[in-house]
């Protein structure tokens, strides 16, 4: 499927990609027990797989080991609508910033395995210019390298930067598309949305292509970045959610 | 008589129908009142922040994520989408250059200080039962926020509701101004200070109570369960019918909902869970109890006989049993009784047997956390099932819930999952 029938999918055509998409609260396999954070997070682990390590079917990203100060800015989000998806606000929408905080570092704290990485179907042209983009980025029209904020292993920074690595090509390319047309929104500075502006589509599926064909080295966040980010990132500055 | 002459009386009466329409329309029954003396402001402040919680103020005027009180937040009716308007004390937007005076005439005639007739979806119905002090209370609160200059976004209605002059004509039909209650039946002041609270800020029978097309509440109906038009939710009743109402719960159940959002036999969900997050479990135990000790003298009007169905087929209940098994019975349990306090009975549960099927096909496919309270401040999340289960399956598996364990109620068709699901997307 090309990016842009892909693109189209996920978002031109609403949300019909998500109906359709393989039964998920088929895989609940272990036994609940009540008072558990395991047990209180049915609702999450239903379409993000257990302990939150991917839903089956290339649309729901993994959420373990991700900083807690990320998933807690994306709850943030997502419950006051800056990050548009109705089932997130649905289940989010009469919680407070306090469970949220406990949730986000429930996840952040899970290490499930990661599954091996599908490879890539792109022409390995394209999966070089994808390559190049991550780890260079593209001085000329001001984009920098995945590897500058999201670390060289691309296992996420502390606090809030997430990792790119261990995600599916369709939720990675589905994220620029959102950033673009203003369905996912971060505090200001919003660079993410500042760099999905910057790149083409063809840029965007390289990049997904690339990110979701590659095996994960390091499982945790970096505790620091080498250098300054070469942006400014409202989200990594205002940890919390808020300004 | 003549042709002319005719004519002329019709005239007449066409005007004379016209203008007491809109004298009834526009009449306001009772003076404000006096503004109460003023005692301590902040202490003035802090009651009205605790009434505009017990109203749920918040629930229309604040926008997920929004400045608070600055309005925005959608309203889905079945005559379109109201927005709540902005309340902060910003001169230009909100309530800036608004009186005491003005306020209570908003609450208790329903009209803004410029004289123009509000939409009912502000629902003064209730809000006229409100006294002058709580009033002056809630008003004082509002002028203590910061104000915020954010534009108020007009309402999204489908014509006629779009013409303004027509609430009017509703009015002279469905609004009485002023206080009408029948005396008292008991009156112990825990007794008056739940019916003052239940019909007045906390406004349950603007969702609990059954409405006609044109959406004035059947008055006369009490609180007897209604569906809540354009969100696919219904508000169970709240009379003492005993297996669709609250008959079996005690005082203490009632109490327990409202404070902490879960309760022995139900836990708030919808509406009522926000509710709940935003409102009541702040409120007072004393004022919890005096609502339970309203709530708790309302007589049964007859809905369980009405929520009494014919058995559904046998392959649907082979089916939805089947279902159940494999999504359910791993917290809900085989016999229906749940887990308490982590996840509700559904035997008995109120949501469940109700009349009108909604609130369980919209949890199957929905999901959802019980609300954060400070009762209840982990609450455990039901999954989304409607991406997993087809509207057949979800048919299927309402069916065989609200007919299970002693559970009579109606058999779920296919369009009703369907406009359910419509709603929820």
């Amino acid at each position: 499927m090309s990016f842009v029938t892909n693109y189209k999918y996920k978002f031109l055509g609403g949300f019909a990609a998500v109906a359709l998409s393989a039964p998920l609260a088929a895989q609940q396999p272990e036994k609940l027990e009540p008072g558990t954070m395991t047990a209180r997070m049915a609702a999450c682990t239903a379409c993000h797989g257990a302990q939150g390590r991917a839903g089956p079917d290339g649309y729901y990203p993994r959420i373990a080991g991700k900083p807690a100060e990320y998933l807690y800015n994306q709850l943030v989000y997502f419950r006051a609508g800056q990050r548009q998806y109705r089932p997130m606000q649905n289940l989010l929408e009469n919680m407070s910033d306090d469970y949220l905080r406990q949730i986000a570092a429930w996840f952040a704290d899970q290490h499930p395995p990661y599954p091996e990485p599908k490879p890539s179907r792109l022409p390995a042209a394209t999966l070089e210019r994808g390559r190049l983009l991550v780890q260079e980025g593209d001085r000329a029209r001001g984009v920098p390298a995945c590897v500058a904020c999201h670390g060289q292993a691309l296992s996420g920074v502390l606090p809030a930067v997430p990792a790119l690595l261990g995600l599916p090509h369709d939720y990675l390319s589905s994220q620029f598309g959102a950033w673009t047309n203003g369905l996912r929104k971060a505090i200001a500075p919003d660079c993410m949305a500042d760099i999905a502006r910057r790149l083409t589509p063809e840029d965007v599926s390289a990049v997904a292509g690339w990110l979701s064909s590659q095996r994960v080295r390091e499982a945790v966040p970096a505790a620091s970045l080498p250098a300054p980010l070469p942006m400014e990132c409202g989200s990594q500055v205002h940890v919390g959610g808020r300004p | 008589m003549s042709r002319r002459g005719f004519l002329l009386g019709a005239i007449m009466v066409a005007v004379a129908a016209v203008g007491a329409v809109f004298w009834m329309g526009h009449r306001e029954y009772e003076a404000p009142g006096q503004q109460a003396a003023t005692v301590d402001a902040a202490q003035l402040v802090e009651h009205g922040r605790y009434l505009a919680r017990m109203g749920n103020c918040a629930g229309c005027h604040t926008a997920p994520g929004g400045a608070a009180y600055a309005g925005g937040r959608a309203l889905a009716t079945p005559f379109g989408t109201f927005y709540g308007p902005n309340l902060t004390p910003d001169p230009q937007h909100g309530l800036g250059n608004w009186s005491a005076d003005d306020f209570w005439r908003a609450l208790h005639q329903g009209k803004g200080a410029d004289g123009t007739l509000l939409y009912p979806a502000f629902p003064y119905p209730s809000y006229r039962h409100v006294s002058r002090a709580d009033a002056d209370a809630l008003f004082a609160y509002l002028r203590s926020l910061p104000p915020s200059a954010q534009a108020n976004r007009p309402h999204d209605l489908a014509f006629p509701y779009d013409q303004r002059w027509l609430v009017a004509v509703w009015r002279a039909f469905y609004f009485r101004p002023g206080s009408d209650e029948p005396p008292p039946r008991e009156s112990s002041e825990a007794w008056l200070r739940g019916r003052y609270l239940v019909q007045g800020l906390a406004h349950c029978a603007e969702c609990h109570t059954p409405r006609n097309r044109l959406g004035a509440m059947a008055q006369e109906a009490g609180l007897a369960g209604s569906l809540i038009g354009g969100q696919s939710w219904y508000a169970p009743p709240l009379t003492g019918d005993r297996v669709t109402g609250l008959g079996d719960w005690t005082r203490q159940d009632i109490v327990d909902l409202l404070k902490t959002g879960i309760a022995r036999r139900s836990h708030a969900s919808g509406p009522m869970a926000e509710a709940v997050h935003q409102g009541f479990q702040y409120a007072s135990d004393a004022d919890l109890e005096a609502m339970a000790t309203y709530l708790k003298s309302l007589p049964a009007v007859g809905t369980d006989s009405e929520a009494v169905s014919a058995a559904a087929s046998s392959a649907v209940m082979d089916t939805g049993g089947r279902l159940y098994e494999q999504h359910c019975a791993q917290c809900h349990a085989a016999d229906g009784q749940g887990s308490q306090p982590a996840w509700p009975p559904l035997a008995g549960n109120i949501s469940v047997v109700a009349a009108s099927p909604d609130n369980t096909i919209h949890m199957v496919l929905s999901g959802g956390f019980s609300p954060v309270t400070a009762g209840n401040p982990q609450p455990h999340g039901m999954p989304p099932f409607g991406q997993a289960l087809g509207d057949q399956d979800v048919a299927a598996v309402v069916s065989y819930i609200r007919q299970s364990w002693g559970n009579q109620a109606s058999a779920v068709s296919l369009p009703e999952v369907r406009r359910v699901r419509e709603a929820v997307r």
